[in-house]
């Protein structure tokens, strides 16, 4: 993987454009003054210490958070308040740092449920099951499957998500994320709490999934060593600023970024 | 014998009808994770509208036919309970999203009171009749295998058969279909759902008028059988520990749930109460829930309930 080098990977134009976001709550500053681009097809990473603003970032781009300043751009339309439901219409998928799946269904369903705004069929023709919403569903379904192979959790397919172990549940959260067809992809530390094998594991994924369906990925990751080796781009964020922009190598030979990391003395 | 058979088959006649009510409860919880606690309410008003609209609409467009009548009854009284599953989105749920349990069922709390009053303002306060046409003689079973066969009231049988086809229809409508997956989508995690495009206000106006279509079924079967009147709304207390036996989501357990209470507060009112003095029909329910609350609080089919460490 690490030896994927960064020009190889064709990127296109600016996909989405964050421009000046400032976020409070109360007088606390999540997020001052940030701004940075994403391109098509490109791994864009979102680095820094605990604390220092990656999920706020995360969650303004996906809509939970309302800015107080700044705007997003997003293929040319620019925004400076959506909600979670537009931004999925619009193309935008996320899984979740503490997984957020629905317990109560089996591993088809969750991923299922990411095809909902596919569905065109509505509901009396759903509870009558007629002949065109039958054939849309096992449409979905194929689909699903797909999707299913792709992570390798053919075996698990009708267990309920609670019962299955926390790396395969991540897999599941990212499958549900796939099912929505995005053109843009929010991964919310998605290696976090995993051992060494299903970081690996979860890193081809990712990069299976930029390369085979051209989806643009943007990471969060407070762990640098996976981060570098598979991003094109990287921002560094550290209470709520930023304090670095570029390639992993330019960000690993930035001063400010290594003692963010690592503490200097003053 | 005879005698046992016709106390089982009553017990479990009006257990099907306390599975009714205890359905609302059900759907609504899995569905939105809100223990809605007006749902007698809602049964109080579905009854309220169905009896006042039977009687209103005949006067109002000059119709004859009992049967006509009734089938536009129906239809106003499911029209009213839409407008209250959606006034109830716009006004209370939807500014409670991602808040407490507990906070949800104190604003079901305040939504019981609400349509209890606003119910009985909008279609007076008497007691009113429902006639669905339901057939009221009781029927003899099994003359042949007992001494004067088996006695069954036409009237719960036909509650019975009403009341199995809904819920047949209503877990297949939850397992088989889109709308029913992004349901209990909704309930398993608010803001997951969102992240895939789940409307969840439109999602909760469906809820709350599944909710109501139960709510006006229930309470067309027991206005019939007893008239409408405020205590109909003291049926959901009935319904307590059905949920509790049963388990808050599960639907086959709403059903088992029901049954078991039915007949069991009818055998031992018979069997056990000469014993005791009677009156054992009226706590029954209620220490049934209690001792499952202490085995098996999930209840018989509800989730475990396991908590990672």
């Amino acid at each position: 993987m690490a030896e994927r080098a960064v020009a190889e990977r064709p990127t296109g134009d600016v996909i989405l454009d964050v421009r000046n976001i400032s976020l409070r709550f109360g007088g606390v500053k999540a997020l001052t003054d940030i701004s940075f681009n994403v391109r098509e097809h490109e791994i864009r990473a979102i680095i820094g210490p605990n604390g220092a603003g990656k999920s706020s970032m995360l969650n303004c781009i996906n809509g939970v958070y309302a800015p107080q300043e700044g705007s997003i751009t997003f293929r040319g339309r620019t925004f400076d308040h959506m909600n979670s439901r537009q931004v999925a219409e619009m193309g935008v998928a996320r899984t979740f740092q503490n997984l957020a799946l629905f317990k109560g269904m089996n591993v088809i369903d969750n991923i299922m449920s990411g095809r909902n705004l596919k569905m065109k069929s509505n509901l009396f023709q759903q509870a009558l099951r007629l002949g065109a919403a039958r054939r849309e569903e096992e449409a979905h379904r194929a689909f699903v499957e797909r999707i299913i192979d792709f992570l390798e959790i053919q075996a698990y397919r009708k267990t309920p998500v609670g019962r299955l172990p926390y790396g395969l549940q991540k897999r599941v959260d990212l499958g549900r994320a796939l099912a929505m067809e995005p053109q843009v992809l929010l991964l919310d530390e998605p290696m976090a709490g995993m051992n060494v094998e299903e970081k690996q594991d979860m890193c081809r994924f990712v990069l299976d999934v930029n390369d085979e369906f051209g989806t643009t990925i943007v990471l969060i990751e407070h762990d640098m060593g996976v981060v570098m080796d598979i991003s094109d781009r990287v921002v560094v964020l550290d209470y709520g600023k930023k304090i670095g922009d570029g390639s992993p190598d330019e960000v690993r030979a930035n001063p400010e970024v290594i003692s963010a990391y690592l503490g200097t003395s003053h | 014998m005879g005698f046992f058979i016709e106390t089982l088959i009553g017990g479990l006649m009006t257990g099907m009808l306390y599975s009714l009510v205890a359905l609302g409860f059900v759907l609504i919880f899995k569905a939105s994770g809100v223990f809605n606690f007006a749902q007698g309410a809602m049964v109080l008003f579905a009854a309220l509208a169905m009896a006042r609209f039977s009687e209103w609409i005949p006067q109002w467009l000059g119709i004859e036919s009992k049967f006509v009548a009734n089938a536009l009854a129906l239809v106003a009284a499911m029209a009213a309970m839409v407008v209250v599953a959606w006034l109830i989105e716009r006004l209370v749920l939807a500014r409670l999203v991602n808040q407490e349990g507990i906070t949800l069922l104190m604003a079901t709390l305040g939504i019981t009171y609400f349509l209890d009053g606003f119910g009985q303002t909008l279609f007076g306060s008497n007691i009113y009749k429902i006639d669905v046409g339901m057939p009221k003689d009781p029927l003899i079973l099994f003359e042949g295998l007992f001494p004067g066969g088996v006695l069954v009231s036409q009237e719960d049988l036909a509650a019975a058969v009403i009341a199995a086809a809904l819920v047949a229809l209503l877990s297949a409508f939850f397992q088989f279909t889109g709308t029913g997956r992004a349901l209990r989508a909704v309930a398993d995690d608010h803001q997951a759902a969102q992240s895939i495009g789940i409307p969840l206000n439109r999602i909760w106006v469906i809820t709350w008028s599944v909710a109501g279509f139960v709510a006006l079924v229930a309470g067309i079967i027991w206005g019939s059988k007893l008239g409408v009147q405020f205590s109909l709304s003291l049926v959901a207390l009935k319904a307590l520990p059905v949920v509790i036996l049963g388990g808050l989501t599960s639907v086959p357990g709403a059903i088992l749930g029901g049954l078991i209470i039915g007949v069991g507060e009818k055998l031992s009112e018979v069997f056990i109460g000469p014993m005791l003095g009677g009156g054992i029909e009226i706590w029954f329910a209620y220490v049934l829930a209690l001792v499952f609350l202490l085995v098996r609080p999930q209840g018989l089919f509800g989730e475990k309930i396991i908590d990672r460490v």
